[in-house]
């Protein structure tokens, strides 16, 4: 059974070398800026810090703001004009190098901000449902900070070629959420823990490949990787063998394990967070990609690797599952633990393999993850809740339906954008999540058990 | 020089400023969901969204006066559990669990974002005007007025706002201590105990379910307005997940299913916190800690501290699930 575990570990990390290896040559020259997905991802964290960073100036009473896209673009020369409620105009200006404007107003009071759509470069536009003038209010010696959404104009690319983009997006996250949700499936299936330190081992994946990316040595992400998804696997074995098999011993109740891991959640996160910091970073490599242009699709190099070693690596897990010796001694365990021990399955040895897979498995997708998206504290826990929605809706224990119901979710959530604003794509993985709860508490693929 | 009074003083104010107000009142609804009726309830923190920004939008919104306000929080909240419950009190605990995170958090990404700026300021947050609660403040204001003494101070509109709450907080205990030890409280545990058994004495276990949903609600939605109210306005950032298991840590170190857990639960865990991060931003001013731990203390949340909260709560469940006052035959809930 080890032997085969080794195997199957060896595999995974040559599949990522390969991968890479064909794909990175193709890197490093000039991005042209369009990384959307990275930016809709990016707006909270925009507007938070368009409200708190920029108001410097105390002692004027002022109206002012920074028009960007995403982290890594200001649009200079932007008109903004300040009116009155009257409609009497109080000041004019435009954006600086950096996108930043600021007028001042004489009194506190209640203004009507205006932005000239034409003055915004081609490319961009306000984003569906922003008005070109906002109404605010601000105090008397208070500087007010005042949002405009901008985005990619979406009129320019027609719907079927924004839809195709949308679903690859869709499928990226798909296969990246069913990496981690495998492992989720899996330990609960063989143990019945519901691990919300789930989304922790997500984060510690990219938090280490990082560490190994950037601060240590500098080495090439695809080593730093490979590193990373061993101490995620050694994390992961450690915590099985270490806290929850002993706990398991000891009989606790479904919420005191669901308690554990939550503090378990808490306490990882914070580690990380000490350690790495809370500001977004990004890897070194593969950051600056020219986009290859498939028909309706452009996509970079880094998501094509992406998609192509999650699904390789989940059609080896698939494989693994269904053939192998501890594929059948984990699917044995998952169906009746009592029945699997007394068949001579020894289930210590299967929990641990799989707390050591799904401890890999989630690292990977934070790794891939954080290619896409900054790194951050956080990214884990953002996609626990999208993992849950993803093992639900395929069938809380059964792995493959965890595949299925991941894949659905990411395409779900990025195709979700075409309608709705890119903010809100998070709340739709966690809708499908509760309509499934409501009316397939089993998912699709589940078997229908007793519920309440 | 390590100064331990200020150290002291800081942890007290904290033990018995408005956040401990806020977190006593939302474990003392989540004991009524989890203590008294056993149900998994990880979205607590949807109900005190909906009662701070209930009473925010009516009065910054639509000019309503706060006296209208507040019943509006109150009123959305106990929406929200019937909404919630409705569906998802048949689910098994773990699958109840994930669901009401989803709806708090849904609910979050709502009014957050930029899409909800009109009615709530989404990003932006909302503020409005609180005077309407300040103006009835009794105790004498100024620059320069404190109560207490040292680092362990008030100034006259602290005062008045947990003066209130600490008032509102004792009324729901009270209320709770009342309704538990009647023949209604003794279904609830029941149904906690052994549903089926509830079930088939004849008892209506999804109503009784229900009404604890509501209540408990409600009293975080209360929790929220207190919120509101403190910061006359509403942050979406506020209200993350984690604070659900901040109020399960206070609920578990004071005792569940216990009258006064909550509450003192709810103290000494502001107390442990700030007397944590005051400890150590003291060293970090005698510069006796690394680097990155003290540039992780200029945060707004403290980093340490929060740690030590995930930690606590793996302690607690390992080692004392009953808490400070519980009873330990309480907790053994396990329906799977």
């Amino acid at each position: 059974m080890w032997r085969l575990m080794r195997r199957g570990t060896a595999l995974l990390g040559f599949v990522l070398c390969v991968v890479f290896a064909c794909v990175g040559p193709a890197a490093a020259q000039s991005d042209d800026g369009t990384k959307a997905d990275k930016d809709a991802d990016q707006d909270r964290a925009d507007q938070d810090h368009n409200t708190a960073g920029d108001s410097d100036s105390t002692a004027q009473t002022t109206l002012e703001g920074t028009i960007r896209l995403g982290f890594d673009r200001y649009i200079a020369g932007v008109e903004i004009t300040v009116t009155d409620q009257a409609g009497a105009e109080i000041g004019r200006t435009a954006t600086g190098a950096e996108g930043r404007w600021s007028i001042a107003v004489p009194d506190a009071g209640t203004y009507l901000v205006t932005l000239d759509e034409e003055t915004l470069p081609d490319d961009l536009g306000l984003r569906e449902g922003q008005e070109t003038t906002v109404e605010t209010t601000v105090f008397a010696g208070m500087a007010r900070a005042v949002v405009f959404a901008v985005g990619e104009t979406p009129k320019a690319t027609p719907f079927g070629e924004r839809f195709a983009q949308r679903a690859f997006t869709g499928l990226k996250l798909g296969l990246i959420i069913a990496m981690s949700a495998v492992g989720l499936s899996l330990i609960y299936g063989t143990t019945g823990l519901v691990n919300f330190a789930h989304g922790e081992l997500v984060t510690f994946g990219a938090v280490i490949a990082w560490y190994f990316n950037t601060s240590w040595g500098g080495l090439n992400l695809v080593v730093a990787a490979a590193l990373g998804l061993v101490v995620c696997g050694a994390l992961g074995a450690g915590l099985e063998s270490g806290l929850f098999r002993p706990l398991q011993r000891r009989r606790l109740g479904v919420f005191q394990l669901v308690v554990i891991t939550i503090g378990l959640s808490l306490l990882g996160r914070q580690a990380i967070q000490l350690f790495f910091g809370a500001e977004p970073r990004p890897y070194i490599d593969y950051q600056v990609q020219d986009r290859w242009e498939f028909g309706p699709w452009a996509v970079t190099p880094r998501e094509v690797a992406t998609v192509a070693t999650t699904a390789v690596v989940l059609a080896v897990m698939a494989t693994t599952l269904q053939l192998s010796r501890f594929g059948k001694a984990t699917r044995a365990v998952a169906d009746n633990t009592d029945l699997a021990r007394v068949a001579g399955i020894d289930v210590n040895r299967v929990a641990l393999i799989v707390w050591t897979i799904g401890a890999m498995l989630a690292g990977l997708g934070g790794i891939f993850m954080g290619l896409d998206a900054d790194i951050d504290p956080y990214l884990g826990f953002q996609l626990l809740l999208l993992i849950f929605a993803g093992v639900e809706l395929g069938g809380l224990g059964t792995a493959y339906g965890a595949v299925v119901g991941s894949v659905l979710i990411g395409f779900a959530t990025e195709i979700s954008t075409l309608w709705i604003s890119p903010e809100l794509k998070l709340v739709v993985p966690l809708a499908v999540l509760i309509l499934v709860l409501l009316l397939r508490p089993q998912g699709l693929f589940g078997v229908r058990e007793r519920v309440g | 020089m390590m100064e331990f009074d200020v150290i002291f003083g800081n942890a007290a104010r904290a033990a018995f400023g408005p956040e401990a107000v806020i977190l006593a009142l939302a474990a003392i609804g989540l004991n009524v969901h989890f203590g008294y009726t056993g149900l998994l309830n990880f979205g607590q923190v949807g109900f005190m969204l909906l009662g701070a920004y209930g009473t925010s939008v009516s009065v910054a919104t639509f000019g309503w006066s706060l006296w209208v306000g507040i019943p509006v929080g109150l009123a959305l909240s106990a929406v929200l559990a019937l909404a919630l419950g409705i569906p998802t009190l048949r689910l098994q605990a773990v699958l109840f669990a994930i669901a009401t995170i989803a709806a708090a958090e849904i609910l979050r990404l709502i009014i957050g974002s930029t899409d909800a700026i009109e009615l709530t300021g989404g990003p932006l947050s909302i503020s409005f005007d609180a005077s309407a609660f300040y103006d009835l403040n009794p105790y004498a204001e100024g620059p320069q007025v404190r109560y207490g003494a040292g680092t362990f101070a008030f100034t006259g509109q602290q005062l008045w706002v947990i003066t209130v709450g600490w008032t509102l907080v004792a009324l729901a205990g009270l209320a709770v201590f009342l309704i538990v030890r009647s023949p209604w409280g003794r279904v609830l545990k029941s149904i906690r105990e052994d549903e089926n058994a509830a079930r088939s004495l004849g008892k209506n276990v999804f109503a009784y379910r229900m009404q604890a949903l509501v209540i408990g609600g409600v009293i975080a939605g209360l929790a929220g307005v207190v919120d509101a109210i403190k910061t006359s306005g509403a942050d979406p950032n506020g209200f993350r997940p984690q604070v659900t298991f901040f109020t399960y840590t206070a609920l578990l170190l004071g005792g569940s299913a216990t009258c006064t857990g909550p509450v003192l639960g709810a103290i000494l865990f502001w107390f442990l916190r700030e007397w944590i991060e005051s400890f150590l931003r003291q060293l970090a001013a005698e510069a006796w800690l690394p680097q990155p731990i003290s540039d992780s203390l200029s945060g707004s949340e403290g980093v340490i501290s929060v740690g030590v909260v995930g930690l606590a709560l793996i302690m607690l469940v390992l080692f004392r699930p009953q808490g400070i006052v519980g009873n330990r035959t309480e907790m053994l809930i396990d329906d799977g």
